[in-house]
């Protein structure tokens, strides 16, 4: 299955589901991380994480660990 | 007359809320806490012409639901009666996901008004919005207006205190789930909730939110007919999950209605917010950009314009008003103890900590100009990796940095973390970080006993430290703060110039804060450990340190120093009044020893004293038992209770003793 975090600097994808669960979920949601939205990485943290995502115009940091979470479409 | 109506202004965090709340009421707003928890309560009152309307400015929040002490008590709020409309303010720049709490805010049915900030921001991008195709959509009025430069308050204010409507509709979401929701409304009707917010509660109970269900306790036979309307509700891609469904729902229709009113340029202009970030975040220039930042800020803080402000401030107290108050008092007549318990207990107490507070102002200036500019968020951005390893995030590195220099303002400026159990841990994993008033006390108890190697061995004590905080993390992460963490999910906001208002506003609330808690906690302190170092156990008037309270309480207590290798009475004073403030360790050793200020004397009695074993655990002791009352009060404050306070100094002393006493051993064995 490919994940967020499978994704480079630069490569987008369209999110299918997520795997998460309890308050990482419910925040993953309501940041408008929903099912068919478009997110793309912008940028990964000096030390090599978390990253920097960007979806329905802005910006978002989360570590790869919770990235992992979120299911990407093929 | 009516009943002066309240308002509550709600919106993401970076929505600029606070900027809006400042520009509506002007001065008119006062700073409490909400009931049980550390999260600021602003309250204020607008007046338009002859009108005035009450507000409360809530805490920045994404949605409505129960997990962050935020979200619980922006919701407990709303649900409540004590309201009658709501100011949602939007930014303009980030719709799609401003406007998900502007849903859930409709599905309460209070009267509403939406403020479409930073307009500015966006008609630069060449962005245009069709406010009037919003507020059609929404069922809600929508004003575009800019906090920052007072664009469109006066209509804005014109609404808020006139005449405001609830919204015409509720949403028709998508994927079957309006109807789902009105008919679980409708189930709802006979429990006497508040009519308008049915909408809300339906959602919820669909949602499967255990603070809803329990708050409303409602019939078996409601609840099972609830169960099967969430169980029927069909989706777009048949998933089971009922709150990724209702989300997807409410994005999917707000996707829709934002495509229709925002009309973007053929060619998207570059945000300045991508410019900086590419530098600011760049894989090599971050960290060097971080470090430059954070060394400007402790030079201003801790560096020349720090200690000389604090300076002034000692000379203004000590000098000025405790001499002034002195000659007043002997004036008067008043009796000696009286003037000696005036002048030296609660003016060298209070007046001691109030030399601090330039270096308070001063730091809280740069935090909120790091934090209105949205570089705070970067820094966890930077930093996160490092601190997790010890349980931390990457929002705890400023309050430990700042921690060398004070633990005081260190402390405080934990408040900037939404994590309550990474707060909580970091407020006490800061004292491990040496504050700058044990610096002497290393010096000096360095300096007598290892002599040409005194500078090594107190970078070792720092170092030491911040080991010790490692492993206290490891060890709270195992026990105190178990469970899973939060993760790790922090917006970047775009820079934006802070106001000159809000920057200096908030430096008056952490000023008058710390005034407050002079004037409270450290004045009642300061005046039993005067007590305490003046009398006798029989009540009269001790001649000598040695016979009072605290002299007898040192003889007392030194037997627990025995099995660390310095188990005098005069320590164990010391390491009391340390509590005072810790540089307070030497003066009072001077004082004990009868070498007064020659501390090169003071040193040489030293010598005798200590060996090198009993001085390596009396130093760790120091480095890392409680924190000086200041700085004991401040954690009280923000941890929000004597329980917690207390907690955190018998762990911090007890781990203290615990290696101390390994230290002081192994010395023993390897010397």
């Amino acid at each position: 299955m490919r994940t967020l975090a499978n994704l480079h600097v630069g490569e987008s994808g369209v999110v299918q589901g997520i795997s998460a669960v309890g308050a990482v979920k419910r925040r993953f949601l309501d940041m408008g991380i929903t099912k068919g939205v478009t997110v793309s990485i912008e940028r990964i943290a000096p030390f090599g994480d978390p990253i920097a995502i960007r979806l329905r115009g802005y910006r978002l940091s989360l570590r790869k660990e919770e990235a992992a979470h979120i299911a990407l479409e093929d | 007359m009516d009943k002066k109506r309240t308002l509550a202004i709600i919106g993401n965090p970076n929505s600029g809320k606070t900027t809006l709340f400042n520009r509506l009421t002007g001065s008119n707003q006062h700073v409490g806490n909400w009931p049980g928890v550390t999260v600021d309560r602003k309250t204020g009152t607008i007046h338009y012409k002859d009108r005035a309307v009450d507000v409360v400015d809530l805490p920045g929040i994404y949605s409505l639901s129960p997990y962050t002490q935020e979200e619980i008590i922006a919701r407990e709020y709303v649900l409540s009666d004590e309201l009658d409309g709501i100011l949602n303010i939007v930014d303009a720049s980030n719709l799609e996901r401003n406007l998900y709490l502007t849903m859930q805010l409709i599905a309460l049915g209070l009267p509403m008004v939406v403020a479409l900030n930073f307009i500015d921001d966006v008609e630069q991008l060449d962005i245009h919005i069709d406010c009037d195709a919003l507020s059609e959509r929404l069922g809600v009025r929508v004003f575009p207006v800019s906090a920052r430069r007072g664009i469109g308050m006066d209509e804005l204010l014109r609404a808020v205190t006139g005449e405001m409507r609830p919204p015409l509709r509720q949403p028709p979401y998508l994927h079957g789930v309006g109807a789902a929701i009105s008919r679980t409304a409708e189930l709802l009707r006979p429990t006497g909730l508040r009519e308008c917010s049915l909408p809300f509660y339906a959602h919820k109970l669909l949602e499967g939110d255990s603070r809803a269900q329990t708050r409303l306790d409602l019939d078996p036979a409601v609840r099972a007919e609830i169960e099967q309307i969430s169980a029927a509700l069909s989706s777009h891609d048949n998933s089971a999950d009922k709150e990724m469904i209702l989300a997807d729902a409410l994005y999917d229709y707000l996707e829709r209605m934002v495509t229709a009113a925002v009309h973007h340029p053929e060619k998207p202009v570059e945000t300045i917010t991508d410019k900086i970030d590419r530098i600011i975040i760049n894989k090599w220039l971050a960290l060097p950009i971080f470090i430059a930042i954070m060394c400007v800020m402790f030079w201003c803080t801790f560096g020349p314009i720090g200690s000389t402000l604090g300076g002034w401030m000692e000379v203004l107290v000590q000098e000025k008003i405790g001499v002034l108050l002195e000659h007043a008092l002997v004036a008067a007549g008043t009796s000696d103890w009286v003037v000696n318990l005036v002048c030296d207990g609660i003016i060298g107490g209070v007046g001691g900590v109030l030399v601090f507070l330039p270096q308070i102002v001063i730091l809280f200036f740069f935090l909120s100009v790091l934090e209105d500019t949205g570089y705070l968020a970067r820094i966890a951005f930077i930093m996160d990796t490092l601190l997790r390893r010890i349980g931390l995030s990457g929002r705890s590195f400023v309050p430990m940095l700042m921690g060398f220099g004070c633990t005081t303002p260190a402390v405080m400026a934990a408040r900037t973390m939404e994590n309550e159990k990474d707060r909580r841990m970091t407020i006490m994993l800061t004292p491990f970080m040496s504050c700058g008033a044990k610096l002497p006390v290393y010096s000096l108890i360095a300096g007598a006993i290892f002599g040409a190697y005194a500078g090594l061995a107190v970078i070792c004590l720092y170092l030491f430290g911040i080991v010790m905080a490692v492993f206290a993390g490891f060890l709270l992460k195992k026990t105190v703060f178990r469970g899973v963490s939060s993760g790790f999910v922090l917006e970047l906001p775009p820079y934006r110039l802070p106001t000159f208002k809000g920057t200096v506003l908030n430096m008056w609330e952490k000023a008058k804060d710390f005034i407050t808690k002079a004037g409270t906690v450290i004045f009642v302190m300061s005046v039993v450990i005067w007590l305490l170092q003046n009398f006798t156990p029989t009540f009269a008037v001790a001649v000598s340190s040695a016979d009072s309270i605290l002299g007898v309480i040192g003889r007392v207590i030194a037997p627990i120093f025995k099995p660390l290798g310095f188990g005098t009475w005069e320590a164990a004073v010391s390491l009391l009044t340390g509590l005072v403030a810790k540089e307070a360790v030497v003066s009072t050793m001077s004082v004990l020893y009868g070498t007064g200020g020659n501390l090169s004397m003071l040193s040489g009695l030293l010598t005798g004293v200590l060996t090198p074993a009993s001085a390596c655990s009396m130093l760790v002791f120091i480095l890392l038992y409680m924190p000086c009352i200041s700085a004991f009060a401040t954690i009280k404050r923000e941890m929000g209770g004597w329980r917690w306070a207390i907690g955190a100094a018998v762990f911090q002393t007890v781990l203290a003793w615990l290696a101390a006493f390994v230290v002081y051993h192994a010395a023993l064995l390897l010397i």
